[in-house]
């Protein structure tokens, strides 16, 4: 969501801490605020101590897309530190973390440098000031006159580290508006820098939520219901409770647990339960039936996300039509759901992989029994997110097996099924389009979007009169000028669990919109990338990122014999991107050559985990493209692992080539963009190739195959 | 209770013949730097080094590794060992990093047994190796670069 859901009303916070030095936040108003001072320290973002240790508490969740570094980075640059020297801890859920494009403390929507680049580097900026203003006072001369650089205050012969100024700063009043620099004078925006999390995490030395240990730490396995949604209607423990090393057997309602002293007992006694299970509605959802409900909704009027002119005149006679499917997905992150939690009579911990660390924090008071004030969340790094982590189903689950040790920690372990079996899926959908064009030029196009809503089952009070915001990414943002438009999106819900996905609808709508705009041109007998390009006039960033990809990749429109490209272009999460696929072969061995990507984010804040960021979300880009998909059936998910849910393999991946173009405008998010436009350019690509027209995902669906 | 050999020295484990050497370390041992990806060898984040052979933990029973000198990514050394963590960092590989111990664990086993692999062999070496961020094209860099460290490569 990119509309800022309260007004944003940033002021900054300073205060002593405990040793001195000082704690520096850009906040938002909040009760926080106003409350005990204990809760301003959560506020900081910035610390300085004494011994000059600089520390940002990072405040999104570092899950690859390299929050821990560039966010450390607009802190730095404005501070006057060498990056390198900043520790960075991760945030725990206060209020003064919201994301204040999203409204909650979320990781996600591709928002976190956004979000960040104006009170980030605010924070490092008044930490400056006011280290400057301390030197000032104690050697009595003109603040202006003084000068921070590189962690020193300087004025004539006068010389003082920021550590030694850290605890007189802290006692500063904190000035009302700074200056930030001009982008000219950045040395570290913008610059070559490792990321400060990459050594460790080549070495093993990460801790992901799976690797929290606590003292006294017993372990948990569940079997969950294998329909989600359904309950335990009875249990056996089969004598599993009286087994050594077993703690205790848990019923928590969706899934019974074993708690041991180890993992592995803990593991072997949980599938040595007898249970008898509830499995309710959802044992009856089959994929057939999903996408029957899609069809029979495809024609109500639902909501009206974008339009211009009006489409009926035009499409009245002689109109393209084509019909869109995409199958569910799941997340998959390579590490699998988990959660450590402790309950004690007053206090609630939870250590984890999150996303979300304000709903974490709301799960684990309500499922202990406690106030929100009462629990603490303790973010780790993520073994990927994808938007699962925004999800704390396995918090609730962990707090409810901790209450049966109290006092314990426990950590609760997925296995890899269990993971695939019970996610948030990526919704199923449905696209109906139809277009038309006359003398060269698109007049007219029209599109409904028939798929379940995210946000009516997890933020069902952003989704008002029909309008899921979230369905209509990638509709309301299309680049093209063309005078007669309207796009609409369905809700139909169809029994499935499901979840925000990495770039969300915008992949959904992109593989119709973009595959279509192919379609038309071919109608026409147009050059797919000349037709683009004549629609985007107005559009120059547009325009130069698609005209850039297309010569970079070499592109053609009829390269000859066993050759094909595919060209897909979008604006998404303020960001323009374009995207080229280059194939070969025939359509029952289809290779994927090389794949071109040109994005304007407007400022790279770290250039080389921009392109990392690309070269990625492309390869995420292939899994929905190629031949993964999640089916269901009697209510099950059917695949189990990575053998019937293939993640792309090395062999699989073609180079990937990215080019970022620096147009200095406003700053653009960059985790999610390399996503959506693969699937439209493969499927794209393959009708160069072969002629023939793939309108479902995975696309060996449509009857091709990629070797 | 078994004694088993980890990073060159010997260690007691009390647990069941059967529990996995991925469970041994993470849990019994508290070394949590193989991970756990999807407990039937088709991910590789949980590879070790089982007499220096690239080796999926979580289908390894502890039965199975007696007599055996274990490597996981904490003991990582010797040249093989530091040109892929240095071409690691070079490339800057790492995302959200929870695959890379395998990686790291995969590719220097290679090296260590074949100094000048083709990209196919090494396509080949590291296929089984999952990474969800899709680093595929800087692991394949950075080991093409490691073998050139360690001179096999020109």
């Amino acid at each position: 969501m990119t509309a800022s859901s309260f007004t944003r009303r940033d002021f900054l916070k300073v205060t002593a801490i405990a040793g001195g030095g000082m704690l520096i936040g850009v906040s938002l108003e909040s009760e926080a605020q106003t409350a005990a001072p204990a809760v301003f320290k959560a506020n900081a973002w910035v610390t300085l101590s004494p011994s000059g240790a600089v520390t940002l508490t990072c405040h999104r969740n570092e899950m690859g897309q390299d929050v821990y570094t560039s966010l450390a980075m607009l802190v730095a640059e404005e501070l006057s530190v060498d990056p390198r020297r900043v520790t960075v801890v991760h945030a725990p859920a206060d209020p003064v973390y919201v994301n204040t494009m999203i409204g909650a403390q979320i990781t996600g929507g591709s928002t976190s440098i956004r979000e960040a680049w104006e009170p980030l580097r605010k924070a490092g900026a008044t930490a400056r000031i006011m280290l400057i203003n301390a030197a000032a006072a104690r050697w009595g001369v003109p603040a202006a006159d003084c000068r921070a650089d590189n962690g020193v205050v300087t004025h004539g012969p006068h010389r003082a580290t920021y550590g030694s100024l850290a605890t007189a700063a802290a006692k500063l009043p904190v000035p009302a508006d700074v200056p930030l620099k001009d982008p000219a004078a950045f040395t570290v925006i913008g610059k070559p820098l490792p990321r400060l999390d990459g050594a460790s995490k080549a070495r093993g030395r990460a801790t992901y939520g799976l690797d929290v240990k606590q003292p006294g730490m017993l372990y948990a396995a569940l079997v969950p219901c294998p329909v989600i949604g359904g309950k335990v209607a009875s249990f056996d423990a089969a004598g599993v409770d009286k087994r050594p090393g077993v703690r205790t057997v848990v019923n928590i309602g969706d899934g019974v647990a074993v708690v041991a002293n180890h993992y592995w007992t803990a593991r072997q006694g949980a599938d040595a339960l007898r249970i008898t299970w509830d499995e309710g509605p959802g044992a009856s959802v089959t994929t057939e039936g999903i996408f029957a409900a899609l069809d029979r909704a495809k024609g109500r009027p639902g909501f009206v996300a974008k339009k211009a002119g009006d489409v009926s005149g035009p499409l009245a006679s002689g109109a393209v039509e084509a019909v869109y499917t995409c199958q569910m997905l799941s997340h998959a992150t390579m590490e699998p759901q988990n959660c450590t939690a402790r309950v004690r009579p007053a206090a609630v911990d939870v250590w984890g992989s999150v996303q979300f660390p304000e709903g974490a924090k709301g799960t684990a008071a309500a499922v202990a029994g406690l106030k929100p004030e009462q629990a603490r969340i303790h973010p780790q790094f993520l073994g990927g997110g994808f938007g699962r982590r925004l999800e704390n189903d396995f918090v609730a689950q962990a707090v409810a097996i901790a209450k049966a040790v109290p006092g314990l920690p426990v950590q609760l372990i997925w296995t890899r099924p269990e993971d695939m079996t019970h996610d948030f899926y990526r919704p199923p959908s449905m696209h109906v389009v139809r277009g038309k064009v006359d003398n060269g030029r698109a007049v007219a196009l029209a599109s409904t979007l028939v798929s379940p809503s995210i946000t009516a089952r997890a933020f069902p009070s952003f989704v008002q009169n029909g309008n899921d915001p979230f369905m209509t990414e990638g509709l309301v943002n299309l680049t093209y000028d063309i005078p007669n438009i309207e796009l609409r999106t369905v809700i139909e819900e169809v029994g499935v669990r499901v979840g925000y996905w990495r770039s969300v609808s915008h992949a959904l709508n992109a593989f119709a919109v973009e595959s279509f705009v192919d379609e038309l041109a071919h109608s026409a007998r147009l050059d797919p990338l000349a037709f683009r390009l004549s629609m985007l006039g107005k559009l120059p960033r547009q325009h130069a990122v698609l005209e850039r990809a297309a010569r970079l990749a070499g592109y053609s429109p009829a390269p000859g014999q066993g050759r094909g490209f595919g060209i897909a272009s979008m604006e998404c999460y303020e960001t323009h991107v374009a995207l080229v696929c280059e194939v070969s072969g025939a359509a029952d061995r289809v290779t994927l050559q090389r794949i071109t990507v040109v994005a304007d984010c407007g400022l790279a804040v770290h250039p080389d985990q921009v392109i990392a960021q690309l070269e990625g979300g492309v390869v995420t880009g292939l899994l929905q493209t190629l031949k993964s998909k999640i089916t269901i059936r009697n209510g099950r998910v059917e695949q189990s692992n990575f053998h019937d849910f293939p993640l792309p393999r090395m062999s699989e991946v073609p180079p990937i080539r990215v080019e970022l173009i620096h147009s200095g405008a406003k700053i653009g998010g960059i985790g999610e963009v390399g996503v959506p436009l693969v699937a439209p350019a493969v499927a794209n690509a393959i009708f160069s190739l072969t002629g023939k027209r793939i309108r479902t995902t995975p696309l060996e669906d449509g009857g091709v195959r990629f070797v | 209770m078994a004694t088993i050999h980890v990073n060159g020295k010997p260690v007691s484990v009390v647990a069941a013949p059967d529990t996995p050497l991925l469970w041994v370390l993470r849990d019994h041992l508290k070394m949590t730097g193989t991970k756990f990806g999807c407990g039937a060898a088709l991910c590789g984040a949980c590879t070790v080094h089982l007499d220096g052979v690239a080796t999926r933990s979580c289908v390894t029973p502890l039965s199975a590794v007696a007599g055996k000198q274990i490597t996981t990514i904490e003991g990582l050394a010797g040249p093989a060992g530091a040109a892929v963590q240095a071409a690691w960092d070079k490339h800057q590989v790492p995302q959200c990093g929870y695959c890379q111990s395998g990686q790291v664990m995969a590719a220097t086993a290679l090296l260590a047994k074949n100094p000048r692999p083709t990209d196919a062999e090494i396509v080949s070496a590291m296929e089984g190796n999952l990474c969800r961020c899709g680093t595929y094209g800087r692991i394949q860099a950075a080991v093409r670069d490691a073998a050139a460290t360690l001179g096999g490569r020109p």
